[in-house]
């Protein structure tokens, strides 16, 4: 770095090798500097992330119509100066059933993956530590589970459970043990063998505290990773699901549940669909924007540290 | 043949694996068929006495063996509440389902392929970035939310296509295209993005081979390179991924049918769930993991089809 601003002093423009690599090396620092910037894409996102995640959590507080007040002089009227978002077919305020929706989808967005990716690392690094029957069985396991497709398990779940949100957070979570469980099976193969797991062997660790002092912080990157990942998916998901009236019970409002009956009324009032849809999406490319921006300065400190 | 074999026998232990669990799920159900057949007004005693006409008090494992060999021969039982035939049902249905699933992976492949191609050929370019940027937006784009868009853009804004309904194939073949028209490409938006990468990071790396430089230099045009000499080599990824996509398309096409009115076997498995009626529940989630699997199967047979090495032995994985 220091040699590269000597370089001008009685440099001749064709020097030679010395200074094309040091053209290379200021390239790859500006390259760098570049990279390690999260951006406009980080931010902007960011920004909405924020407001959607703050209209949720004060919900109660911003003097909004109650989710489920229904009104009866306005049905289906498209937005106006009592309802900024219009109300939909039984005359409930759209903003107000968007902004308690929220509050559905982020809590699924959020939990589910975390349940995830936390059985599929205790799963994964079993398989990975232990090897032989334990590996043999676990992913035995996971083929079947990723054989059945995963909206069928949720449809399979919401029967046997039915649509509280703590199940369908759980069994949202359960969708991303198989990819959760092998990144952790084939990162703990990578590491059982190496020198300091070694090390610690030798010096009379128990395999739990292996697991968890040698292994453990090392394998956990890829997978922050990937929960930055599901997260997104983790919310369309959910949309899915009580796109179909199978995610929490009726009367609680949810993004899908609203575009579903947006569906119904697509024609006369198409505002009741469209706002949530736009909604929706902003939110779920907001997250993959965000996630895509962490995800890369993560691998650039990963590659600093090694 | 022998890496076909290891296959196969993966494939028999899944499904077996599938089938039980399947069985366990639907059967360990609180409230189990018999409840659901005798009502709500129904005393102890009925609903003992039709346990004991469906067989349910004899050990799981001897009702699940019986299930299985039932499967086997084609006997997938009735449904409870209709009387239907629950494999006739099913396989009345699935040449809708199929049609929707093939229609819309065509799509995606039309799309990626020329996509994919534009971008690996000069990466970080323009065509790249603004493809990976719309690649980006779809991906953010559930599928039935952009059937919502399409039905309202399409439909009710310039009324070319039906936003709902399903023609046979007897009603000839436009007719019968053309309400699957916007059902597939509801599938297809989200899933074109997918193959769309996988094409170009593999196509990025053919086009840095030696033959393909060998091709340049003996002055083939560009079109002729990308799609006569990389495009095979650069395709395996992208093949494997088609049969992955079966379970998120089967998974897809169940909310896709349910928006569309089509009648395949995602409508038929959401109806049984709305409905609770267990044999069809079971019957489908058993389908749906059989085709699943079978999927797969057919694109390991692909894949060593496409490359050579793996006929052999000598494959890289």
């Amino acid at each position: 770095m220091v040699e590269t601003s000597s370089s001008p002093a009685g440099a001749l423009p064709s020097q030679g090798p010395a200074s094309a690599t040091a053209d290379k090396n200021e390239a790859a620092i500006a390259a760098h500097k570049k990279r390690n910037k999260l951006g406009l894409y980080f931010w902007i996102p960011m920004i909405w992330l924020i407001i959607v995640l703050v209209a949720a959590l004060g919900a109660p507080y911003w003097g909004l119509p109650p989710a489920d007040e229904i009104d009866w002089m306005n049905i289906k009227v498209p937005p106006n100066d009592a309802h900024p978002l219009g109300t939909d077919s039984l005359g409930r305020d759209l903003l107000s059933r968007l902004i308690w929706g929220a509050r559905v989808s982020l809590t699924v967005g959020f939990a589910a993956p975390f349940i995830g990716v936390g059985l599929g690392l205790i799963l994964g690094m079993v398989a990975g530590y232990y090897r032989g029957w334990a590996d043999e069985i676990i992913g035995i396991a996971i083929d079947t589970w990723l054989a059945i497709p995963g909206l069928v398990i949720l449809l399979l779940f919401s029967v046997i459970f039915g649509g509280s949100l703590f199940m369908v957070c759980f069994s949202l979570g359960l969708l991303f043990i198989p990819t959760a469980a092998r990144i952790t099976r084939a990162a703990t193969l990578n590491y059982a063998n190496r020198e300091f797991v070694l090390a610690a062997r030798a010096m009379g660790a128990s395999d739990f505290r292996i697991l968890r002092r040698e292994l453990f912080p090392n394998i956990i990157w890829p997978l922050i990773a990937f929960v930055l990942i599901d997260i997104p998916i983790a919310i369309v998901i959910e949309g899915a699901l009580s796109f179909l009236g199978l995610s929490v019970k009726a009367p609680t409002p949810s993004w899908g549940g609203i575009i579903a009956e947006g569906r119904e009324i697509l024609e006369t009032s198409p505002h009741v669909a469209l706002y949530p849809t736009l909604v929706m999406f902003l939110t779920v490319l907001s997250f993959n924007l965000v996630g895509d921006a962490i995800r890369r300065r993560l691998a650039d400190v990963r590659e600093g540290a090694i | 043949m022998k890496f076909l074999f290891r296959r196969f026998q993966r494939l028999l232990v899944v499904l077996a694996a599938v089938t039980f669990v399947t069985f366990i799920l639907v059967n360990v159900l609180p409230g189990d068929v018999a409840y659901e057949m005798a009502g709500i007004n129904s005393s102890e005693e009925e609903v003992q006495a039709i346990r004991e006409d469906l067989g349910l008090n004899r050990p799981m494992l001897v009702r699940y063996g019986e299930w299985v060999a039932g499967m086997a021969t084609g006997d997938w039982g009735k449904s409870f509440l209709s009387d239907e035939d629950v494999w006739d049902e099913i396989i009345g249905r699935f040449p809708v389902s199929l049609e929707l699933m093939l229609l819309a992976q065509a799509i995606a492949l039309i799309l990626a392929i020329p996509m994919g191609m534009a971008s690996a050929f000069r990466p970080g370019g323009r065509a790249d970035r603004i493809i990976g940027a719309i690649a980006f937006a779809s991906v953010s784009m559930p599928s039935f939310m952009t059937a919502i868009l399409l039905i309202y853009l399409f439909s009710l804004n310039l009324g070319w296509l039906p936003a709902t309904g399903y023609e046979p194939l007897s009603s000839g073949l436009w007719a019968n295209l053309r309400p699957m028209i916007l059902p597939a490409l509801s599938l297809a938006l989200v899933e074109w993005t997918i193959l769309m990468r996988t094409l170009r990071v593999e196509m990025i790396g053919v086009l840095q081979e030696n033959y393909i430089s060998l091709a340049r230099a003996k002055g083939l045009g560009n079109l002729r390179i990308l799609f006569v000499h990389a495009l095979r080599p650069s395709s395996f990824s992208m093949v494997t991924l088609l049969g992955l996509q079966v379970a998120r398309l089967l998974g897809g096409t169940i909310i896709i049918e349910q928006i569309f009115g089509i009648p395949g076997i995602g409508r038929l498995l959401v109806h049984a769930v709305y409905t609770r009626d267990f044999i069809v529940i079971q019957g489908c989630v058993t389908f749906f993991a059989l085709a699943f699997v079978t999927a797969n199967f057919l694109v390991d047979i692909a894949y060593a089809w496409l490359d050579p090495r793996i006929r052999s032995g000598k494959a890289h994985g």
